[in-house]
């Protein structure tokens, strides 16, 4: 039908221009609104190479502090791209209001019309309708607060020197994964109240730590440490708040909140560097946990979107048949044994389920209607902004993956037992394995799962101000070698010895000391 | 709603303080790479940047993760003939197997083993060249100085016709002009208003010889007006040129080597590398350094760097011979006035018994008070011979230009370089 109809390309060829960038835009945002796609405002930044491996070097945010591993990642991304290893810059858009994307100059015209696509409407509308994005980041205040960030930063280097402020930083990224509360809400960061209310919070802040520290008595000797003494003690702490039972009450997984909140000898502006640290890692947070349907949603999107410009005769058939290719690579999957397989590929994951659900919606089998009753017949439009808007990709995959796209991608479950002699392949895609490689599948998606599960047991305050973490490990899984480092550099935040216990249903499987300690003196 | 920027334009090196800091934190890395990269390259090989690696674990930034171990399920793509409950041999060696596709972050830590990456030319150079600094960098002497540029300074009443200023020149004959006409104007106003005074008089009572003489009067005034010149010889103002010395940014450096029989390829070799460093060294600080090549036996000959390197003499040694030629350069080609003059030396410490002492005499009384800088390098393991001994008497004159050291092998040329060219802090 649409063959038939003259087609008027707005450009050919591959160069680009301004101008033609924004008809394009238009094009696309007018087929956006009709498809109804919500998305903050959009702010397209043209860039060079060298801006680009900028961008990637400071994961992305569009003002950082310095930091030696910026740097770091900086001469890994420029050897990459100087090797050819690896091609630059499909994309980078940034979580803000108005939506930060890069467009690289060397881009062909197909390029950026795809990265616009994708990154501008895609990308965008995932962060301001995606629940985690709503709950956990506040994109309009993002860059503030990053330049916020970065003069506090600079400030701090110049008052207490440079070598100071990375030590610290080096320490806070170590933990910057447990950063989060996964189920408590945060407050938004807003860069305003920051500023505003820093000194108010330093010198509060420092008073709190004053007042859990106030009731520690001298250092044992002999008779204080008896029950008995701790009631004497009440005079500081008329409530009996800190007296009995452990402190903190419960276990605590955000780490560096924790440390921000209570370590005993931490300077005010080095709380606010951990604090700092903390939000960047809040901000993230969501992004971690929504890989295959952030980029399944954009690359459906651009999907679409592309498809639509050539229905309506905007793009030529040499775009197209560049976009093509160019998408092909893009949601390419290698089998588990191509030497190119470097795990699932999240955009070809993400793509196929997305596109399934349309799929289901429009045209769906007997299969499908056993699977999926609510999803068969439904709009399909309402469909997949129904599953963007609620999920993340654990429940996602454990919602949406069919036994189609399974199939498809001949997704097989092995287990890797280190006290089995071989491996073996518990599932694979067929009827009596869809539930298992599917249940299987949304787990290695799950944080818990993916990451350690490190929690602050005691902090002890009565005693020699030791901390201690309880690691809970499952499936026998250990922790790996990096253990030291890292509770060496918690040990530097806190200030007095750590000790993390490695626990499985209820068994102490290994004990980790900083300051090393002699074994006879474990406990 | 869409805003476009192009960012192209601007600040580039975003990322170069955080470049900084990763190169200064790993600062002993990269300095060991570095000096043995220099020990290693070929010759002409300088130019370039170096490849530094950094053992992986020094460099890493370590997170809680999980260790090879336990149990673990993992889910992968492209299924060919497995079907449920196959046992499969596990994969030898790198932990975790090749099937552990787990779309994360674990296992890393133990695959890499080597962070690589590549410094710039610059930054290479700026390591080979760290704490060293270039003997007596300061710019020759104003005083001294013959070269001379020429640059803009002002105007004058005379010049050449080519270097007229049009605008200036314009503006001296419109103020001319003004001031020559104004008495002329006043008069010639005066003039008319008596005239009019008059015509307006009564007829009865009008004066017509005033009026014709006041008519004459105007005409004349009128005619004095068209006469003032548009443009006069006194107008025309020229741009002067006046001539300012320059400090001089050019370098000519003499490399002199020895190629009698009892230096081997070998000796050459390293002979070439301590003169690529001080070439280096001296591109580095100065616009232009030129290079001239000296080679001697018994008779002293300007030859090509090719011809200089590589090719094969045999004969006796006169060292004198050489330092002749280079003062007979120096005289011809390159007036101390406008150049920074260094010349280095390599030699196997051989010499004709009675020459070293002209050597020295030479050295004292005709190269030193000309030149910058004298290294000499002595490419020998055994003892020293006649000419070091007249060298040493010529470095007590002269120890803050003249230097020499032995080198017994290619490794000792950087240390050697580096303790010719330190910072002179604790000298003198």
């Amino acid at each position: 039908m649409s063959a038939t109809r003259k087609r008027k390309p707005i450009a050919t060829g591959s160069d680009w221009n301004f101008n033609l960038l924004e008809r394009f835009d238009a094009e696309l945002a007018r087929l956006a609104d009709e498809y109804r796609l919500d998305t903050y405002p959009n702010q397209i930044e043209v860039i060079t190479t060298e801006q680009m491996m900028d961008a990637y070097a400071s994961v992305g945010m569009p003002v950082g502090y310095h930091h030696w591993s910026f740097g770091k990642q900086f001469l890994a991304v420029e050897g990459a791209y100087k090797r050819g290893q690896m091609g630059l810059a499909y994309e980078l858009v940034i979580n803000s209001d108005p939506c930060i994307a890069y467009l690289m100059e060397e881009n062909t015209l197909m390029m950026q019309v795809l990265v616009m696509a994708h990154a501008c409407y895609g990308h965008n509308s995932f962060f301001k309708g995606n629940y985690l994005f709503r709950t956990w980041t506040d994109a309009s205040s993002i860059v503030d607060y990053l330049v916020f960030a970065r003069k506090y930063i600079a400030q701090c280097e110049e008052r207490h020197g440079v070598q100071a402020v990375e030590q610290l930083l080096d320490a806070c990224h170590a933990l910057q994964n447990y950063g989060v509360d996964r189920y408590k809400r945060p407050s938004p960061i807003s860069a305003e109240e920051e500023a505003k209310r820093q000194d108010e919070r330093e010198a509060y802040l420092q008073t709190q730590v004053n007042m859990l520290w106030r009731t520690i008595p001298e250092p044992l000797t002999g008779e204080s440490s008896l029950p008995g003494s701790l009631h004497n003690a009440n005079d500081d702490d008329p409530l009996g708040l800190h007296s009995g039972g452990l402190y903190p009450s419960e276990p605590q997984e955000n780490l560096l909140y924790f440390i921000e909140k209570n370590a005993p000898l931490l300077a005010p502006w080095q709380r606010e560097i951990v604090r700092i640290v903390r939000k960047l890692a809040q901000y993230f947070y969501p992004q971690r946990q929504t890989q295959v349907m952030n980029e399944g949603w954009a690359c459906f999107w651009h999907y679409t979107l592309m498809n639509r410009l050539y229905d309506d005769g905007n793009v030529d058939e040499g775009l197209m048949l560049e976009f093509l290719q160019s998408h092909a690579a893009v949601i390419n999957q290698p089998a588990f044994d191509s030497p190119h397989f470097s795990g699932i590929n999240p955009y070809a994951l993400g793509f196929a389920i997305f596109m399934d659900i349309k799929r289901i919606c429009e045209n769906p089998t007997d299969e499908d209607r056993e699977w999926f009753p609510d999803v068969a017949g439904t709009p399909w439009r309402e469909t997949v902004e129904f599953a963007m808007r609620n999920f993340k990709d654990e429940s996602f995959i454990q919602q949406f993956l069919s036994p189609k796209v399974m199939r498809d991608h001949k997704l097989f479950l092995v287990v890797d037992d280190d006290q089995l002699e071989a491996l073996e392949v518990a599932a694979i895609h067929n009827e009596q394995g869809y539930r298992q490689v599917r249940e299987a599948l949304a787990t290695q998606y799950a944080l818990s799962v993916r990451e350690p599960n490190i929690q602050v047991v005691e902090a002890a305050i009565r005693g020699d101000r030791s901390l201690t973490l309880h690691h809970v490990q499952d499936n026998r899984r250990p922790l790996g070698r990096s253990v030291y480092p890292v509770i060496r550099h918690l040990q530097q935040l806190w200030g007095f010895p750590v000790h993390l216990v490695s626990m499985e249903e209820g068994q102490v499987t290994r004990r980790f000391h900083w300051p090393v300690e002699d074994d006879n003196h474990a406990s | 709603m869409t805003y476009f920027i192009d960012r192209r334009p601007n600040a580039k090196h975003k990322s170069a303080v955080n470049r900084q800091r990763f190169l200064e934190r790993y600062r002993k890395h990269i300095k060991r790479s570095v000096e043995e990269a220099v020990n290693r390259r070929s010759i002409t090989d300088m130019e370039r940047g170096e490849k530094i690696s950094i053992p992986a674990k020094d460099i890493s930034e370590p997170v809680f993760q999980h260790g090879p171990g336990g149990a673990r399920n993992i889910v992968s793509p492209g299924n060919k003939e497995f079907v449920a409950g196959d046992k499969i041999r596990r994969p030898s060696g790198q932990g975790g197997g090749s099937g552990a596709g787990e779309g994360g972050a674990s296992n890393q830590g133990e695959g890499v083993d080597e962070f690589a990456f590549t410094l710039s030319r610059e930054e290479f150079l700026e390591f080979v060249f760290d704490g060293l600094e270039l003997p007596h960098l300061q710019r020759k002497p104003l005083k001294s100085l013959e070269e001379v540029k020429m640059v803009r300074a002002g105007l004058s009443k005379d010049g050449v016709p080519s270097r007229i200023s049009i605008t200036r020149s314009m503006r001296e004959a419109y103020a001319r002009r003004i001031a020559m006409r104004a008495p002329i104007k006043r008069a010639l106003k005066e003039a008319h208003e008596a005239l009019e005074a008059e015509e307006r008089k009564d007829p009865v009572l009008r004066n017509p010889a005033r009026i014709a003489e006041l008519k004459t009067e105007i005409e004349r005034l009128e005619k004095r007006i068209a006469g003032v010149p548009f443009i006069d010889t006194y107008d025309l103002r020229y741009h002067q040129l006046s001539a300012q010395p320059q400090p001089s940014n050019q370098a000519v450096m003499f490399c002199v080597m020895d190629v009698s029989g009892s230096m081997t390829q070998n000796h050459k070799d390293i002979a070439k590398r301590f003169f690529l460093l001080l070439y280096l060294f001296l591109e580095k600080h100065y616009e232009k350094v030129e290079l001239v090549f000296v080679r001697h036996h018994t008779a002293a000959r300007e030859v090509s760097e090719e011809e200089f390197f590589y090719s094969r003499e045999t004969g006796g040694t006169i060292v004198s011979s050489a330092l002749n030629l280079v003062n007979k350069i120096i005289e011809k080609r390159y007036p101390v006035g406008q150049w920074n003059l260094y010349v280095a030396q390599a030699s196997d410490g051989d010499n004709w018994d009675d020459d070293s002492n002209i050597c020295r005499d030479l050295l004292i009384k005709q190269l030193m008070p000309q030149l910058q800088y004298y290294a000499y390098v002595e490419i020998t393991p055994h003892d020293h011979q006649s000419l070091w001994h007249e060298y040493a008497s010529v470095v007590k004159e002269f120890p803050e230009r003249f230097a020499m050291r032995q080198i017994i092998e290619a490794g000792d040329i950087y240390p050697v370089f580096r303790e010719l060219f330190k910072r002179r802090l604790s000298q003198s």
